[in-house]
C-alpha cells in the first residue's frame, strides 16, 4: 500500500504504517525538505511560527491500538489513535489513562509530543509520567524503541521523556506505551469559593498539605475577581473524604460545599486552558505565588485555572500585548504563550526560551538535517 | 595522569585525593562484587564547584572518570575505570534547602534516601525508598532511576525530580529543570534521570515531596501456593485497590529472614504477601476489609495484621532483610532484577521453578509483585557452582524478556547487564540510545563502559584523528 495524498492539502501525505512514515522522512531530509508532522491537529498554532513546510505528513494511518492489556494497566498505541477512542475503550472496563487535557480531536502523539495535561495530572502526573515506552521514526529512517511496556523499568536511555514534550522536533512518535490507572467510582467535589485571591490560595494550600489524597486540586480565578478551590476525590470513601475537606476549610474565610454531580465542574477547568479565538498563557510558577498571579490576571483582564498544588495555571485572555507577557516574565519562571493570534505569535518569542546548547546538541543528534518541526520549539 | 593528580589535589586538598593502592582498592568494586576495578586516583571532592572542577580536570587530561555515591548499587554501575578517576560523592551532604510550602527539598549528591524524608518530616515525606534506603545517596538514585517497595503507588525516583545542577563531561555546569513544573524545551532532566552516571554528574539535586498520610495499615497474608499469591494480587489491584506497596516472599525467603529478623511467619508458608495500604484513615479503613477478603478468596491460609508501628516495622524488617539473610542459607548468591507484566507472575515463576530444578541450585524469589518486579535469587556454594548460578541467572532474565518485560527493574543496567541489552534492544535502538549520549559527552569519559553492550565512540570528532584512549585500550571502536 502506498501513502494516501490528503485531499485537502495537496502536501499532505498520510503513511499507512510506520515504516513508511520513517522512509517518507528519510525521503524529505534526503531531498532537504521540512516535514510539519501532524496527529489531531488540535494544537497546530503551537510553538515558534516560521515557514509552514510544504510537506505535511499526518498519523492519521497510525491508527491501531496494538495492545490493551487489561490486567496489567498497560497499553500501547498507535501514533495516530484519538485520545478520546482509546479512552473510550479503556473506560469500558473501568480503567483510564490519567491525562485529561482538553481534547479538540488530539491524538495519542500529539498528546505526548506537546505534554499537555489537564486536572488529573495532580494525583497521577503528566504524560511524562505516564508513558513507560515509545518508537520513533527519525530523520534518516530510523525507527527505534525505548522503554518497554511494563510499568517499572530502568534498562537504556529514557528517549520517552525526552520525546515527550519534544513537539516533533526530535522526530515522530509512532507508538506509545502507556500506563493506565483504575477509573474512580463515585466522584465528589468540594467546591470552596471567595473573592479574595488570598482566601483562595491559602484555601488551596491547606487542602494541598493535607493527606487527603485527591484525584485534582484545582483552582479559578475570573476576571471580575472571584475565585474557587476545586478538590475533587474518588473511591469508596469519596464522600467521606469531601466531609474532612470541608473540616479543614471550615475556620477560613471561603464559602465551601460538596457538590456530588461534578463532571460539569471539571469540564469548565479544563476548557479554560484554550481559548483559541484569544490568547492562552501557561504559566509555571511555585504554588506560593498562587495568589500573586490570580491578582495579575484579573489585572490583564484575564481568566486563570490551576493545578494547585503544582503551580501550573493557565491565563486566559480575549487579547494580550507583548509587552504585557514580558512583564509577567519577570516575575515566574516560565511563561509560554498557547494560543494567539498570528501577529502576536510574530512579535515574540511563544516560549520566552531559547534553546540550551545542551539541547541544540541533543536535537542535531536525532535530526541532523533539522527536518522534523524545525524551530517549532 | 601524574599531571591530572596534581591538579585533583589542588582542587580537593592533599587529603582528598587517594592514590595509594591500599586506600585505591577499598573502592574497587561497588554492591556488586563479582567486578572490581583500580582507579588509578579517588578523589573527594566537598562542593559542587570542586566537582566541576575536577571534570574539566579530568576532560584536558581525557581521563575518564566514574561518580559514585554510596556505592551500594547492584549492577556494577559504579565500578572504576581501571586507571580511570572515581569522584566520590559522600562528602556532600547538605540539605540545602527545605521548602515545604512549595513541598520541594534541594540537596547534595551524597546525602543519603533517609535523610530526605527526615529533612522534610513528619509533615512530608520522600516516597522512593529502596531497600537500602538508609546508606544509598539521592545521587545515586537519580543516576538508578531508583525505586523501591513503594512505589507502585507513589511512582520512582524519576517522578520527583524537579530540577538538577549537572556537570557535563566537558566540566560545563547545566541546569536541567527546577523547581517549577512544564519549563519550556526538552525533557533533559527526564533523560538524564536513570541514565547511570554516563550524561554527567549531578551536583545539586531539587526533589518533590508530598503530604505524608494520615494512616498507614500494614497485613502479612500466607498461602500454601505462590500461585495463590500471585492471583491475589492480581485481585487486589483489578479490584481498583492502590496498596502503598505489596510485597511477596517465597519459602525460602521467609526462612532466610526468619534467621535473621525472628518475624515468626508460619514456617509451612509457599509464599507471604506484605500488603500495605495508605492514605486517608477512612480510605484505608475501608479499603483493609476488601484487600483481607480478596486474600482469603484466593486461598490465604493466614493473615496478620500489624497491630502497632512495632509490628508493621517487623514485617518490612522481613522484608527488607530478605536479601541480607540469603547468606545464611547460602555462601553465595546472585541477585536479579528482572521485571514481567503482573498477570504472567504465576507463570514465570513456575519457569523459575523449573529451571531451579534442571540446574539443581535455590532459588528464593522475594518481590515487588504491584508492578512485577523479580528479585530471585541464586544461591550457591563456592566458586564452583558460580559459573551455572550466573547461567542461571541469565535465564531467569530471558525468561522475564519473553514474557514481555524488562531486564532491569531498579538495580540498572551497568556493568553486569549490558550483554543483555540486545535482548530487549535492536540494533537501530542501540545506536538511538547512543545518540543520547554523544550529545551530551561527545568524548566518552563519563562513566564508559556501562550501558551499552558494545562501547563505541561518537562521530563528528573535530579537528584531525587522534586515538581515544579508550581506543587505545582496547575498550572502543570508532562508529
Amino acid at each position: 500500500m502506498s501513502p494516501t495524498a490528503l485531499p485537502d492539502a495537496p502536501g499532505a501525505q498520510a503513511p499507512a504504517d510506520r515504516e513508511q512514515a520513517a522512509a517518507l522522512l528519510a525521503d524529505c531530509s534526503a531531498a532537504g525538505h521540512a516535514v510539519r508532522l501532524r496527529g489531531g491537529g488540535s494544537k497546530l498554532s503551537w510553538g515558534r511560527t516560521g515557514a509552514v513546510p510544504a510537506l505535511e505528513l499526518a498519523t492519521s494511518g497510525l491508527d491501531r491500538v496494538v495492545e490493551h492489556n487489561e490486567g496489567d494497566f498497560t497499553a500501547v498505541l498507535e501514533a495516530g489513535v484519538p485520545v478520546a477512542a482509546a479512552q473510550e475503550r479503556f473506560a469500558a472496563v473501568g480503567q483510564m489513562l490519567a491525562l485529561d487535557p482538553p481534547d479538540g480531536g488530539a491524538t495519542m502523539g500529539g498528546l505526548f509530543a506537546t505534554a499537555d495535561s489537564g486536572p488529573l495530572r495532580h494525583r497521577y502526573g503528566g504524560p511524562r509520567d505516564l508513558i513507560v515506552g515509545a518508537t520513533v521514526a527519525l530523520s534518516d529512517g530510523t525507527l527505534a524503541r525505548s522503554g518497554g511496556k511494563v510499568i517499572k523499568n530502568v534498562a537504556g536511555y529514557d528517549l520517552a521523556k525526552l520525546f515527550t514534550g519534544a513537539f516533533g522536533t526530535l522526530g515522530l512518535i509512532v507508538e506509545v506505551a502507556v500506563r493506565l490507572h483504575p477509573r474512580p467510582r463515585g466522584t465528589v467535589t468540594v467546591v470552596a469559593e471567595a473573592d479574595d485571591a488570598v482566601a483562595v490560595a491559602a484555601a488551596a494550600a491547606l487542602l494541598a498539605h493535607s493527606p487527603l489524597e485527591m484525584e485534582s486540586l484545582d483552582v479559578a480565578w475570573s476576571a471580575a475577581g472571584a475565585g474557587r478551590v476545586l478538590a475533587r476525590f474518588g473511591g469508596l470513601v469519596a464522600g467521606e473524604k469531601a466531609e474532612s475537606a470541608l473540616a479543614v476549610l471550615h475556620p477560613h474565610p471561603v464559602q465551601a460545599r460538596v457538590q456530588e454531580d461534578d463532571d460539569e465542574l471539571w469540564a469548565v477547568q479544563r476548557a479554560g486552558q484554550r481559548r483559541p479565538e484569544g490568547c492562552v498563557v501557561r504559566v509555571s510558577a511555585l504554588p506560593a505565588q498562587l495568589a500573586e498571579l490570580m491578582g495579575l490576571a484579573q489585572s490583564l483582564g484575564g481568566e486563570l485555572v490551576g493545578r494547585a498544588a503544582l503551580g501550573v495555571s493557565w491565563i486566559a485572555l480575549p487579547a494580550l500585548e507583548p509587552e504585557q507577557l514580558e512583564a509577567l516574565r519577570g516575575r515566574f519562571a516560565a511563561c509560554v504563550l498557547l494560543d494567539g493570534p498570528p501577529e502576536l505569535r510574530a512579535a515574540l518569542d511563544p516560549w520566552g526560551h531559547e534553546p540550551s546548547v545542551l539541547a541544540e546538541r541533543v536535537r542535531a543528534r536525532f535530526d541532523p538535517t533539522t527536518t522534523c518541526n524545525a524551530g517549532l520549539l | 595522569m601524574s599531571a591530572l593528580i596534581g591538579d585533583l589535589r589542588v582542587i580537593c586538598g592533599e587529603a582528598n585525593v587517594y592514590t595509594d593502592a591500599d586506600r585505591v582498592r577499598t573502592y574497587e568494586s561497588d554492591g556488586l562484587l563479582q567486578y572490581a576495578a583500580t582507579p588509578r586516583a579517588v578523589v573527594l571532592p566537598a562542593s559542587g564547584e570542586q566537582v566541576q572542577r575536577v571534570v574539566a580536570a579530568c576532560a584536558r587530561a581525557q581521563v575518564p572518570w566514574v561518580a559514585r555515591g554510596a556505592g551500594s548499587g547492584l549492577s556494577g554501575g559504579a565500578l572504576p575505570v581501571q586507571d580511570g578517576v572515581l569522584i566520590a560523592l559522600s562528602r556532600m551532604r547538605r540539605v540545602l534547602e527545605v521548602d515545604l510550602p512549595n513541598q520541594r527539598v534541594t540537596v547534595e549528591p551524597g546525602v543519603t534516601n533517609v535523610a530526605v524524608s527526615a529533612a522534610v518530616g513528619p509533615s512530608h515525606f520522600y516516597p522512593p525508598d529502596p531497600s537500602s534506603q538508609i546508606v544509598c545517596s539521592i545521587g545515586g538514585n537519580v543516576a538508578e532511576n531508583s525505586g523501591g517497595a513503594h512505589c507502585f503507588k507513589y511512582g520512582f525516583t524519576t517522578n520527583y525530580v524537579t530540577g538538577l545542577d549537572v556537570v557535563l563531561a566537558d566540566g560545563e555546569l547545566v541546569r536541567l529543570g527546577g523547581k517549577e513544573l512544564d519549563l519550556p524545551g526538552y525533557d533533559l532532566l527526564g533523560a538524564f534521570v536513570g541514565s547511570e552516571g554516563t550524561l554527567g554528574v549531578a551536583i545539586s539535586i531539587t526533589l518533590r515531596v508530598i503530604p505524608s498520610p494520615e494512616a498507614v495499615k500494614c497485613m502479612v497474608a500466607f498461602f500454601a501456593a505462590v500461585d495463590d499469591a500471585a492471583e491475589a494480587v492480581s485481585a487486589v489491584v483489578s479490584a481498583g485497590v492502590v496498596p502503598g506497596a505489596i510485597e511477596m516472599m517465597d519459602a525460602l525467603t521467609i526462612e532466610a529472614s526468619e534467621h535473621a529478623t525472628h518475624h515468626g511467619f508460619p514456617a509451612d508458608a509457599a509464599a507471604a504477601l506484605i500488603i500495605e495500604l495508605d492514605g486517608s484513615a477512612a480510605e484505608c479503613e475501608a479499603r483493609f476489609d476488601e484487600v483481607v477478603a480478596l486474600c482469603q478468596q484466593h486461598g490465604a491460609t493466614g493473615v496478620r495484621i500489624a497491630a502497632d508501628e512495632a509490628e508493621r516495622a517487623l514485617f518490612w524488617r522481613a522484608r527488607k532483610a530478605a536479601f541480607a539473610s540469603m547468606g545464611r542459607m547460602a555462601s553465595n548468591y546472585f541477585v536479579q532484577d528482572g521485571v514481567i507484566p503482573r498477570t504472567k507472575l504465576p507463570a514465570v515463576l513456575a519457569e523459575i521453578s523449573e529451571l531451579s530444578e534442571r540446574f539443581g541450585l535455590r532459588v528464593g524469589n522475594v518481590f515487588h509483585a504491584g508492578d512485577g518486579n523479580l528479585h530471585p535469587l541464586v544461591l550457591y556454594d563456592g566458586p564452583g557452582q558460580a559459573e551455572q548460578a550466573e547461567a542461571l541467572s541469565a535465564e531467569i532474565l530471558a525468561a522475564c524478556v519473553r514474557a514481555g518485560g524488562s531486564i532491569t527493574g531498579e538495580h540498572g543496567v551497568g556493568v553486569d547487564k549490558k550483554k543483555s541489552m540486545p535482548l530487549m534492544f535492536s540494533e537501530p535502538d542501540l545506536a538511538t540510545f547512543q545518540r543520547l549520549r554523544c550529545a551530551w559527552d561527545p568524548a566518552g569519559l563519563a562513566n564508559p563502559g556501562k550501558v551499552m553492550p558494545t562501547p563505541r565512540l561518537c562521530g563528528e570528532v573535530p579537528g584531525p584523528y587522534r586515538q581515544h584512549p579508550l581506543e587505545a585500550a582496547g575498550l572502543a571502536e570508532r562508529m
